[in-house]
C-alpha cells in the first residue's frame, strides 16, 4: 500500500501543525503519528515513519526515535481490534489477572499474538486510569470498564458481528 | 577578562577561583586528582551532554555565601554551576561514595564484563571507574541485556551490549554533522543505540564517535582486535588535512599504524587545536592514513604515568624497528600447542555453569575423579 | 455534606455542552477576571488561597506562577497537564470528560493571569475520547466568545490546543511533557533551568495539573480568602480523591479535607466500607508511588491520632510511618491480597515506563522487578529482601526527575510494613502460590465499624 495522505487525511494533518508556532512543526509530530497509525491499517512500517519525517520536514531517525519511545504506536501490524487489557496494581487486585487469562483462552492466543483470522491482538498493558472501572481494557478509542467474563464474550461477539458486517 | 566575576568555591576542603557560571565538575577538574568526580557521560566539548550517568553526583554542603543552606539532594556536578562561596564534598562525602558504588553497580549490571575480549580494554572509562569504585563480585543474578552486533558502514562496530547509553555519540552526531542518521530507539532498560533500518553512516565526522564513547560500543573497525592498546606507542603526528585539523594520536607497534585518533586530554576528552577549536578528526586521517609517511610525527605522546597505555610506552629510536617479541621467538621456535582443555577437567571452568553453583573450589580429586 | 467546588454541578444533566455550563453560572470567573481585575491581582488572589498543586507534588500554585520570567518579547505558554497517569488516579479524567468547561474556564483565567496566548493541554494518548470532548468545548467557546481573538472585548487573545500523548507515564513530569509536546522522545530535562525560565520552545512556561487549573475558578469567583478558609491548615480547598480497589463505591469524590481516611472508606457517601464485607488490610492513599500502609497506621497515626484525609495529617511520621496525599489516587487493598504481588505490578510499571535517561532508574527499576517476581514465584532467598531495600536506597534521590523516587518508594514501604509477608513467602514456596498471607500481620483484628 502507499503510505501517503488522503485529502482528508492532509486536512486533518494541516490543523494539527497549524497548532504550534512557525518553525516548531515538529511538535506535531505525536498527533501525526496517531493520524498516520490511524489511516494505515493501525501500524506504522518504516515507510510510514519516512513519510511522515518527509512532511515535517525532519529527519527520519527523529520519528523512529519517537515512535519506538511511546508504547501506543504499533511498529508491527496488528488485528483489527486491539484489546489492550491492564494489568497494574489497582487492576490487577480486582481480577485482571482471571480476565487476561479468559482472553488467552477464548481466542486461543498470547499476549502479543493475533487471531488467526486477523480480528483480535492481545496486549498487556500498564495503567490506562480507569482504575475505580476495573479490570479494564482499551479497544480503539474507547475504554471497555468492569470487564467480567460474559462481557468479554458479548465484546467480542459484538466485534465479530461489526467485522462480518463490513 | 577584567570584568569577569570569579565565584569562589571550596570542594572537598580545597578552595579554587573560578568564572562565574563554570560547573563544579570543571572547577573540580581545575583542581585535579581525585577532586575531579568521574564523568561517563558528560562531555565538555558537547553542548547538552552530562547529567545522565549519575557518577559524577556530588554533596552541596553549603549552597553559597548568601544562601548557606546545603542543597537536598545529591547534584550532578556536571551540569551544576558554582555560587560563590560553595562548598562542595566530593570524596569527603560518605553519602557521595556510596551512591557512586550504587551507580557503578547498575552500570555494570547489564554491562557484559567482556574486557579480555573488548578493544577498549585499557582505556575504558567504565573499566576505570569499576576499579576505583566498584566491588569485586556482582549481586546480579539474572540473564543480561545483549543485542546483536550492528555495523554502522564500513568502519565503525556498533557493539550494543556494552553501551551504557551516555547519549554522546548521539550529541556528536547532531553537532559534527549535518545530518543525524542514528539515535536512541525504544526506552527505559531495552533502550538502544540504533540507526532503526540498517544503516551506514556516511559521514566525514562520524568517526569521532568511536572517541568519544566512554565504553567498548563503538569500535574502530580499521582496528579490532589487531592489538592491545598497552602494546602500541602512542605518538602525536599531524599532517596537512584539507577537512580537519589533521592534528591526531598515531599508535604504533614498530612502524607500523595500527590506528589513528584525535588527541585526549588527561580527562579522555579530545584536546583543543592551538586556535582553541576542538580537534575533532575526519574519517580519512581517521581511517585512511595508516602509513608512518601520511604523516610528521612529533614524538612520544604524554601518558599518565598510572594509565596501563604507559607500559607501552618505551623509550628509545621511534617508530623505525619492529620489536622481535613474537611468540615463536620467546618460545625459541616452537609454535604454542594445546596442552589441556581446562573445560574438561573441572565444572569451576565450564562456561555453562556459574560459579555461584558449584559447590566448593576444585580440587585435586575432583582432577583425578574426572580423569577416572 | 461536604463543601462541592468542582464538582458541585457535573450531575446537572447536559453539563458538558456550553449552553448548560453557562446558564449554570459557568464563566463568571472569566468575566470577573478580564474586566474587574489585573493578571497581579490574579496571582495575588491564587496566592491568598494557599492552593497546593493538585498532581502530587503538592507546590504553591500562586508561588509557582510568581516565578514565570517575563523578558521582553518573548511568548509565554500556560501547559495543562493532563497526562493523568499514576496507578490509581482517574479524578483529571472524570473532570474533563463531565465537566470540560470547568477546565477551559480554568484555563482561560490562568492564561490570563500568566500572559500566555497559546495555551495546551497535554493529555494523555489513551484518553482520546476526551481529547474529542475537549475540542468540542474549546469550539463551543470559541464560538461564544471566550476563545480566541479580543476575549469579551478585552483585547486578550487565548487559543487552547489540545496535544494527545502516545502512551509514557514519563510525561506527566513536567519537563517530559514539555518535550513530548515539542515532538520529542519524553525525556525529562535536566534542571535548570526550570520550565519557568526556559519551558516549551524555550520560552516561559508555566505546567500545571488539571485539578489545579479548574480550582482556579472557584477561587476567583470567592476569592482567595474565601476560599483558604475551606479544609485545615495548609490543606486549603477541596481536593478530589479517586478511589478504587476493593471498596463499594469505587469513584471520584470531591472532599474537602476535613474528614478522617476512616469517613472516607467507611462512610455510604464515599466508599462505602470494603467490598463482600471483608477487613482492610493495607491502602496506598495517593497514587502507586506514595508509601503503602497498613490498616493500623492508615486510620490512626503513630501517635494515635485518628487520620485525616489531606496533606499533613497523611504524611504525619514522615515515612516511616506516614505516606502522602499526592495524586489523590485512593487504592485500597482487601484481606485477600498479596502485598508482595501488589508490588509486583508496581515495580513492573515503574520499569515499563522508565525513560532509560539515567542509570539508576533504567537498571535498578528492572532489577528490582525481577527480585520481585522471584519471590512471588517461590523462589526468592532471605538476602533477596536486604538487596530489594539497598536497591531502592540506591535509586531514591539519585536519578534525574522524581520517577526514581516514585519507583523506590512502594518497595520501600512494602518492606518496611510487610516484611513478614515477604519472608513467609520465601519460607513457604509452595503454600504461597496457593494461599494467602491475609491479616496474620496483624496481633489484634482490625477495627470494622458496623
Amino acid at each position: 500500500m502507499a503510505y501517503i495522505f488522503n485529502d482528508t487525511q492532509m486536512a486533518e494533518f494541516k490543523r494539527l501543525v497549524a497548532r504550534y508556532p512557525e518553525g516548531k512543526q515538529k511538535s506535531a509530530l505525536l498527533p501525526v503519528l496517531h493520524l498516520a497509525q490511524d489511516s494505515f491499517d493501525g501500524w506504522l512500517p518504516t515507510e510510514a515513519l519516512d513519510y511522515v519525517a518527509s512532511l515535517l520536514q525532519i529527519e527520519p531517525i527523529e520519528v523512529y526515535e519517537v515512535a519506538t519511545f511511546y508504547s501506543m504506536y504499533n511498529l508491527k501490524p496488528v488485528g483489527k481490534y486491539v484489546f489492550e487489557v491492564c494489568q497494574t496494581g489497582p487492576c490487577m487486585i480486582s481480577g485482571s489477572d482471571s480476565i487476561i487469562d479468559y482472553i488467552k483462552q477464548v481466542l486461543s492466543i498470547q499476549p502479543g499474538e493475533t487471531t488467526k483470522d486477523g480480528l483480535f491482538t492481545l496486549k498487556l498493558v500498564e495503567c490506562l486510569g480507569a482504575c475505580g472501572y476495573a479490570p479494564m481494557m482499551q479497544v480503539g478509542k474507547i475504554f471497555r470498564e468492569h470487564l467480567t467474563k460474559e462481557k468479554v464474550d458479548a465484546i467480542i461477539a459484538e466485534y465479530r458481528q461489526t467485522a462480518n458486517n463490513n | 577578562m577584567s570584568e569577569q566575576t570569579l565565584f569562589k568555591v571550596t570542594i572537598d576542603n580545597i578552595t579554587v577561583e573560578v568564572p562565574a557560571g563554570t560547573t563544579i565538575l570543571q572547577a573540580a577538574r581545575k583542581i585535579g586528582g581525585e577532586v575531579a568526580p568521574p564523568a561517563m557521560c558528560f562531555y565538555s566539548k558537547l553542548k547538552g551532554s552530562g547529567g545522565k550517568c549519575r557518577t559524577c553526583l556530588v554533596e552541596v554542603a553549603k549552597g553559597s555565601e548568601k544562601d548557606p543552606r546545603p542543597m537536598p539532594k545529591l547534584v550532578a556536578s556536571c551540569r551544576t554551576t558554582v555560587m560563590d562561596g560553595m562548598e562542595v564534598k566530593n570524596i569527603t562525602s560518605e553519602k557521595v561514595v556510596e551512591a557512586r558504588a550504587g551507580v557503578v553497580e547498575f552500570l555494570l549490571l547489564n554491562h557484559p564484563l567482556d574486557c579480555p575480549i573488548c578493544d577498549q580494554a585499557g582505556e575504558c572509562h567504565l573499566q576505570d571507574l569499576s576499579f576505583e569504585h566498584g566491588k569485586s563480585g556482582t549481586r546480579y543474578e539474572f540473564q543480561r541485556r545483549t543485542f546483536k552486533k550492528h555495523d554502522l558502514g564500513k568502519n565503525i562496530q556498533l557493539h550494543m551490549t556494552r553501551c551504557i547509553l551516555c547519549y554522546r555519540c548521539v550529541f556528536t552526531a547532531d553537532q559534527l554533522t549535518n545530518k543525524r542518521e542514528h539515535g536512541i530507539l525504544d526506552r527505559g532498560d531495552h533502550a538502544e543505540i540504533a540507526t532503526h533500518i540498517e544503516k551506514s553512516l556516511e559521514n566525514e565526522f562520524i568517526g569521532n564517535v568511536i572517541d568519544v564513547c566512554p565504553v567498548g560500543a563503538l569500535t574502530d573497525k580499521t582496528f579490532r582486535f589487531k592489538n592491545r592498546v598497552w602494546f602500541l606507542k602512542p605518538m602525536d603526528a599531524h599532517r596537512d588535512c584539507p577537512t580537519c585539523s589533521g592534528r591526531v594520536t598515531l599508535w604504533n607497534r614498530g612502524d607500523e599504524v595500527f590506528r589513528v585518533t584525535a588527541r585526549k586530554d588527561e580527562w579522555g576528552e579530545i584536546e583543543d587545536t592551538p586556535d582553541g577549536q576542538p580537534g575533532w578528526i575526519c574519517n580519512t586521517c581517521r581511517f585512511d592514513k595508516k602509513e608512518t609517511s601520511d604523516w610528521v610525527i612529533e614524538g612520544p605522546r604524554e601518558i599518565n604515568r598510572h594509565s596501563v597505555i604507559a607500559q607501552g610506552h618505551y623509550s628509545g629510536k621511534i617508530g623505525t624497528t619492529k620489536p622481535n617479541e613474537t611468540f615463536t621467538a620467546v618460545n625459541d621456535g616452537r609454535t604454542p600447542q594445546l596442552l589441556m582443555d581446562i573445560h574438561d577437567e573441572s565444572e569451576v571452568n565450564q562456561p555453562s555453569i556459574h560459579l555461584s553453583q558449584t559447590k566448593g573450589p576444585s580440587h585435586g580429586e575432583t582432577f583425578n575423579n574426572n580423569k577416572a | 455534606m461536604g463543601v462541592k467546588l468542582l464538582l458541585e454541578k457535573a450531575n446537572v444533566p447536559g453539563i458538558r455542552s456550553f449552553e448548560v455550563y453557562r446558564r449554570e453560572g459557568g464563566y463568571r470567573s472569566v468575566e470577573k477576571a478580564l474586566k474587574e481585575m489585573n493578571p497581579e491581582l490574579i496571582v495575588e488572589e491564587v496566592k491568598k488561597s494557599g492552593l497546593r498543586g493538585r498532581g502530587g507534588a503538592g507546590f504553591p500554585t500562586g508561588m509557582k506562577w510568581s516565578f514565570i520570567a517575563k523578558p521582553e518579547g518573548v511568548p509565554r505558554h500556560l501547559v495543562c497537564n493532563a497526562d493523568e497517569s499514576e496507578p490509581g488516579t482517574f479524578k483529571d479524567r472524570y473532570l474533563m470528560e463531565f465537566i470540560p468547561h470547568l477546565l477551559l474556564e480554568g484555563l482561560i483565567v490562568s492564561s490570563f493571569a500568566l500572559g500566555s496566548n497559546d495555551t495546551y493541554i497535554y493529555i494523555r494518548g489513551e484518553y482520546a475520547w476526551i481529547t474529542d470532548i475537549l475540542e468540542e468545548a474549546i469550539e463551543e467557546a470559541k464560538a461564544a466568545g471566550f476563545l480566541g481573538k479580543n476575549i469579551l472585548g478585552t483585547g486578550f487573545d487565548c487559543n487552547i490546543h489540545v496535544q494527545r500523548g502516545a502512551g509514557a507515564y514519563i510525561c506527566g513530569e513536567e519537563t517530559a511533557l514539555i518535550e513530548s509536546l515539542e515532538g520529542k522522545r519524553g525525556n525529562p530535562r535536566i534542571k535548570p533551568p526550570f520550565p519557568a525560565i526556559q519551558g516549551l520552545w524555550m520560552r516561559p512556561t508555566v505546567v500545571n495539573n488539571v485539578e489545579t487549573l479548574a480550582a482556579v475558578v472557584p477561587i476567583i469567583n470567592m476569592g482567595g480568602d474565601e476560599y483558604a478558609k475551606i479544609g485545615v491548615g495548609r490543606s486549603t480547598g477541596t481536593k478530589l480523591i479517586s478511589a478504587c480497589g476493593n471498596i463499594n463505591k469505587p469513584g471520584v469524590y470531591e472532599i474537602d479535607m476535613t474528614i478522617s481516611v476512616e469517613e472516607f472508606i467507611y462512610s455510604d457517601e464515599y466508599c462505602g466500607g470494603i467490598k463482600g464485607g471483608k477487613q482492610l488490610k493495607a491502602c496506598i492513599p495517593g497514587g502507586s508511588s506514595v508509601p503503602i500502609l497498613p490498616a493500623n497506621l492508615l486510620l490512626k497515626t503513630a501517635k494515635g491520632e485518628t487520620r485525616y484525609m489531606n496533606y499533613e495529617s497523611l504524611s504525619d511520621g514522615g515515612f516511616a510511618t506516614g505516606s502522602m496525599l499526592g495524586s489523590g489516587g485512593f487504592i485500597v487493598l482487601d484481606e485477600d491480597q498479596c502485598i508482595v504481588k501488589n508490588t509486583l505490578t508496581l515495580a513492573r510499571f515503574y520499569r515499563h515506563e522508565s525513560c532509560g535517561q539515567c542509570s539508576p532508574c533504567r537498571e535498578g527499576t528492572g532489577w528490582m522487578e525481577k527480585i520481585l517476581y522471584k519471590i512471588e514465584h517461590g523462589k526468592g532467598s532471605m538476602s533477596d529482601i536486604d538487596l530489594l531495600w539497598d536497591i531502592q536506597r540506591k535509586i531514591e534521590g539519585n536519578t534525574i526527575c522524581p520517577l526514581g523516587d516514585a519507583a523506590a518508594w512502594p518497595v520501600a514501604a512494602a518492606i518496611r510494613h510487610f516484611r513478614d509477608e515477604f519472608e513467609w513467602h520465601i519460607n513457604n514456596p509452595e503454600l504461597s502460590q496457593t494461599s494467602n498471607f491475609g491479616l496474620q500481620h496483624y496481633a489484634d483484628p482490625i477495627h470494622v465499624p458496623a
